[in-house]
């Protein structure tokens, strides 16, 4: 069974995040790490290869810089990844990303395809609809829980109000949400190894893509900021100071 | 005259209240068709019509995920008369339909809005960077443009209007995209909602561990509040994926939100800033949550916490 796993590098979310000017452009350094929602992918990737004799191989879109996001996926135990990497796609929209990640896709055979809900540093949260719809597929959206099966896959869907049972054939696309699976450590041995797996680094050409993005952002403003307000230290009372505020707001 | 559809999933036999919000904001920018993604009812299409709404297009996918057996009925329609607009929500099924029809279609989606404009370009505004950034971004190229608004952005607004007229529209056969929903299960609901509650509590990863999170509990109920979670906490697995609060979870705006050993994620940030009066507590006197709360006490939640409970509870 062939697993492929959407991954994405993004700038590490403790550091402060900055735009570059005129373009607006989120500034991504060399060194990016894994997006962290995209370990449950990645581990429910590898233990639906396991449970059926399948590979796992990872597809990221976006500068690759030093690799580092990418070689952390694959020290978790994925067997190869597929890295798109060109300046034309910089500023791409939802869009632009699943063209050309359905393109690279669909250079193989594969079976399931999974993707986190969202990335940290988009966060438009429709990559993976877009991209089943480009490889007419369905797409089995914020999957709590994933079972495969036989050709066949079911899954608990997250909704508004509780959930769905989801039931679809393969090939076919999930999106996971976050607690889907205990993502794993790497090993030291898996870090390792992860030095010496194979990364194919695609151009648009290489997947015949001819990038075009209809949307842009045109200025940035400071948001209305709040009233200042007053932070103290805990002196063994700061209780009494919530007691004071919510009486003055009538809450008590 | 703008010609705007609004995606109205319904729940619980009703359009989604993020509908009705959508439909407020594009009442004043044209003329407003529901996409009605359900069974139907007099009752939901008249709640539409008093809200603004003259037309509905109506859809009902049966037991099909509505993802491509509704994304596929609505390019068609498009490819006949398409609207200036579509407004989705930020939402489960709204992202699964607009994904699928943008693609399908070719078009560019602008996401996460929090106001919309329409001209010869479509206009929207986002929130970045927690908060503390407004974007501005456009969209250009052929009609529809599809814009995603997140919850909360816009105020429901009855307007006393007429009940819409119905076209019945049949999903299209979803063919290899095929999705089955063989099974619903509801949550069940305890104590307020997160939604609606005018006080709401929330733990973060300050407090230590999953069963410190009873602390938030106890000040939540001499409160009548809702609690709350941020995502590390629910990806650690403290609590449900239902109490997260921020950009993943539900964006809420009550009078008083009381955060406890919550750091202030940019991710958070989004989902509650715009609460009335914010409280934080949390050990860390650099906590972005500081930069957001009316009251801010650098401490140890689990000393403040039980001694707050206790003149809570003395004073019910």
């Amino acid at each position: 069974m062939n697993v492929v796993v959407c991954v994405k590098q993004i700038p590490d979310p403790a550091g402060p995040y900055s735009l570059e000017p005129d373009s607006h452009w989120l500034v991504r350094p060399a060194e990016q790490v894994l997006d962290d929602t995209d370990r449950y992918g990645v581990e429910m990737g590898l233990q639906i290869a396991q449970a059926n004799q399948g590979t796992v191989t990872l597809v990221s879109m976006g500068p690759a810089g030093s690799m580092q996001g990418l070689r952390q996926a694959l020290a978790m135990g994925a067997d190869g990844a597929v890295s798109i990497d060109d300046p034309t796609l910089r500023g791409s929209d939802a869009l632009l990303t699943a063209r050309v990640l359905a393109a690279a896709i669909s250079r193989r055979p594969f079976d399931l395809v999974i993707a986190g809900t969202e990335s940290t540093d988009g966060y438009s949260g429709i990559v993976p609809q877009m991209l089943a719809e480009f490889l007419d597929v369905p797409a089995l959206t914020y999957a709590k829980q994933v079972v495969v099966d036989n050709g066949a896959i079911t899954i608990n869907r997250q909704t508004a109000v509780g959930y769905d049972v989801v039931d679809a054939t393969l090939p076919a696309l999930v999106s996971v949400t976050a607690g889907v699976v205990e993502p794993r450590y790497p090993t030291f041995k898996g870090i390792m190894d992860a030095k010496k797996k194979p990364v194919e680094v695609l151009t648009l050409a290489d997947l015949g893509i001819e990038p075009g993005i209809d949307q842009k952002v045109t200025s940035i403003a400071d948001a209305p900021s709040r009233q200042a307000g007053q932070t103290i230290e805990d002196d063994g009372e700061a209780h009494l100071r919530i007691i004071e505020l919510l009486e003055s707001m009538k809450v008590i | 005259m703008t010609s705007i559809w609004v995606y109205t999933q319904e729940q619980q036999g009703e359009p989604a209240a993020i509908a009705l919000e959508l439909v407020a904001k594009a009442r004043s920018l044209g003329t407003v068709t529901s996409v009605y993604v359900g069974t139907g009812s007099q009752a939901a299409f008249a709640t539409l019509g008093e809200h603004g709404v003259s037309a509905v297009i109506h859809i009902d996918p049966g037991h099909q995920l509505p993802a491509a057996a509704v994304a596929h009925a609505l390019a068609g329609l498009v490819e006949t008369a398409p609207p200036d607009l579509i407004m989705f929500g930020q939402a489960y099924d709204d992202r699964d339909v607009a994904g699928r029809l943008a693609a399908r279609l070719g078009r560019s989606v602008l996401a996460n809005a929090i106001d919309i404009e329409v001209g010869e370009a479509t206009t929207t505004r986002h929130e970045i960077f927690g908060g503390s950034k407004i974007a501005t971004a456009t969209v250009t190229g052929p009609a529809p443009h599809i814009v995603l608004a997140r919850p909360k952005s816009f105020a429901p607004e009855p307007a006393g209007g007429p009940a819409p007229t119905v076209t019945v529209v049949a999903p299209a056969d979803p063919g290899r995209s095929s999705a089955v929903i063989k099974d619903s299960h509801a949550e069940e609901k305890e104590g307020p909602q997160l939604e609606e509650a005018a006080v709401i509590v929330t733990g973060g990863r300050g407090l230590g561990s999953a069963d410190k999170y009873g602390l938030v509990e106890q000040v939540a109920r001499p409160l009548n509040a809702a609690t709350g979670a941020t995502r590390a906490i629910v990806d650690a697995g403290w609590v449900p994926y239902s109490k997260q609060v921020g950009q993943t979870g539900k964006t809420v705006k009550p009078d008083v939100y009381i955060a406890c050993g919550v750091s202030g994620a940019m991710q958070h940030l989004v989902g509650m800033k715009d609460s009335k009066t914010i409280i934080a507590i949390n050990k860390d006197p650099d906590a972005p949550i500081f930069g957001v709360a009316d009251l801010g006490i650098v401490g140890d939640v689990n000393n403040v916490l039980p001694k707050l409970i206790e003149a809570l509870n003395q004073r019910s």
